[in-house]
Formats: structure tokens, sequence, C-alpha cells
């Protein structure tokens, strides 16, 4: 089978870019509905969450290297870390502890 | 505020994209360890520097390169290629739902063509924690640092392989899910049902890789029905405020 990269890149560059910017153009005016607006504020924060564990923990060669990230991580932002300060503890706190655990 | 006009920026252009750039760039550090990962993948499926370079460019989007390599990599068809970016990208269809609701409704087609393009977890998340509406050229600005190193990356990746330690790999590996983290607590510190939907999210998360039939889903699926459902839980048993004065009307798809 020869497929060819460049078709395979327009496939998928089409299909990315009309799940982006679709919903974008189409919904031009605030929502009435109470419970979409409601829905809508809620989504990014479970989304993020839902994205963030367990998977950190199994980013990580030690899952418990990825746990400990994710406490000092919540601790620190807890505290007002912005979000720079907050990535760079987690990484250093995986960086550290693989040292000892690996 | 009249919502039919023009959207008036509260700030210059100019330091509207400064500011942007400023809180891209810790996203660009994470996103050039991340898809440097992405480019050993692109390797292995065989394409080259400027191939890995040109995917990153235009599409993107971690999972969906991710699983776009790995089709290459065992040469299915292209339907299959779309329906994978599909769910892979499912997401960033409520990401952009949302965003929708976060633009002045007078905000060009054009702008928000050019916003739209770049929605990823990351860009979205600072996106939302912007105060007001947002003001395009501040997604710009966050676009302009993180779109290079995203490229870049892939390239590097592509070129040098395996050539950073595991150990750097692994502590870079947790750049982004810091940044999530940095994006969900400080809300949660405000808002208590937050905080508890973020707990309730993190359960759920871990607790369906125990339960048989979900478990064997993918990850972005696993993504799109978990964050539905939770979302639809707390819209239902905590509904925010609306805001009444406003008359207009939903235009859906």
């Amino acid at each position: 089978m020869t497929h060819n990269v460049y078709l395979y890149l327009l496939v998928i560059v089409a299909v990315t870019y009309a799940i982006r910017v679709l919903p974008l153009t189409l919904i031009r005016k605030p929502i009435k509905s109470r419970f979409i607006q409601s829905f809508l504020y809620y989504v990014p924060y479970v989304t993020l969450a839902v994205m963030t564990f367990p998977a950190i923990t199994e980013a990580t060669q030690s899952p418990i290297a990825g746990l400990a990230a994710l406490i000092i991580g919540i601790v620190l932002s807890w505290f007002g870390g912005s979000l720079f300060q907050v990535a760079a503890a987690c990484c250093g706190v995986v960086f550290l502890l693989e040292l000892i655990l690996i | 505020m009249n919502t039919t006009t023009e959207y008036i920026r509260t700030a210059p252009r100019r330091q509207v994209f400064a500011q942007g750039l400023r809180d891209g760039i810790p996203i660009a550090l994470g996103y050039f360890a991340v898809s440097f990962s992405l480019g050993i993948a692109a390797r292995n499926a065989g394409l080259s520097a400027w191939q890995g370079f040109l995917f990153s460019l235009l599409i993107n989007a971690s999972a969906g390169e991710y699983v776009g390599f790995t089709i290459i990599a065992i040469g299915g068809t292209y339907l299959e290629m779309a329906l994978m970016t599909f769910i892979a990208n499912a997401r960033y269809l409520l990401m952009s739902c949302a965003l929708s609701q976060k633009f002045h409704p007078g905000t060009k087609l054009i702008h928000r063509l050019a916003v739209g393009y770049y929605i990823t977890d990351e860009l979205f998340g600072i996106a939302i924690a912007r105060d007001g509406f947002l003001d395009p050229y501040y997604s710009y600005g966050a676009i302009s640092a993180a779109s290079p190193a995203w490229a870049l990356g892939t390239m590097f990746g592509v070129i040098m392989g395996n050539m950073l330690p595991v150990r750097v790999v692994s502590a870079l590996s947790v750049a982004l899910y810091g940044m999530f983290i940095a994006i969900i607590i400080p809300p949660s510190r405000k808002n208590r049902v937050v905080a508890a939907f973020v707990l309730i999210s993190f359960v759920c998360s871990w607790g369906v890789k125990f339960i048989p039939v979900l478990s064997s889903l993918s990850g972005g699926t696993m993504t799109i029905l978990l964050t539905v459902l939770i979302s639809a839980a707390a819209a239902i048993l905590f509904p925010v405020r609306t805001n009444e004065e406003k008359e207009d009307e939903v235009h859906d798809a």
C-alpha cells in the first residue's frame, strides 16, 4: 500500500481545523440556556482535571514521582504560583525524586 | 454594554499581544519538550525532519499527531485517519464551544478563524483564565511563542532521536500537567463547587481504569465521555448565574 504522507497531512489538518473552528464561528452570540452556560463553564476545569490525573503518574518513569509532582503543583498553585513556576517545580520534583527512586 | 457592537479592547493591541507572548513562553518550553518526544514518534513512522516540522506547524495537537503518526506507520487508510483524528481531537469541539462564549459577539470572522486554528489544551486554558472578553491579540501573542516551539521541537525530535537522557525526558514530560494544575487550582480556591468537581474528575478518571468495558476505550474518547458526564452533572446540580438581560438566541450548527 502506498499512501502519500502529504495526503495524510491534508486529512488530519482538515478534520482538526473543522473541529476547532466550527463552533467558534457558528456560535456567534451568548448562549441563553442556563444549563448550557453552566455546562460550558465547568467544561474547561473538568476536562483539564480528567487529563491530568492519573496521566501525570503514567508520564514519569516512577509513578510516585508523578504523584509527588501533582501534589507539589497543587500546593504551589494554591498559594499563588505562576504557570511557569508550577510547571518548573513539577519537573524539578520528578527529576530529583527519580534520582533517588530509580 | 451593547452586545451587537464591535469589540472595543480595554488595552492597546501591542500590550495585549505582549501579555499573550509572556504567558506563552512557559507553554512554549513545555511544548518543546513534548513535541521533541513526538518527533521521535514521527521518526519511527518514517517521516523526515521537514515533514515532522510541517505536521506540527499545521496541526498543533499532541494526541492527534501521535495517533496520526501511528496510522502512517501502519499504512492505514485515509478514512481511518479521518476517524481517529476526530476521536483524538473531539475535546477541542467542546473547548471551541466554550471559547465561543468568551469572545465578544462582535468579534470578526477572521479572528475566530485565526484563534480557532490554535485551540490546544494549554492555549485554551490560558484564554479561559483571562478576565472579561478574550482579545484575539492575546491568543496571537501566545501562539507566536508556542507555535514555533512546537514545530521546532518536533523537528529536533526527528533529527536527534533519543539523544536526551531518559531522566530529562521523564522530568520534562510533567511540564504540561504542571500547567494544567496551575490553570485549574486558582479557580478551585475561589469556588468550592469547581474544587469539588476537579476532585471528582480526578477520582473518576482514575476509577474508570478499573471498570472492564470502559478501560478499553482510548484516552481521547474517555476524556470526552467523562468531561460531558461530569460537566453536565455539575451544570444540573450547581447551575451558574446567567446574564438575564441578554436576549440573543443560540445559532447552532
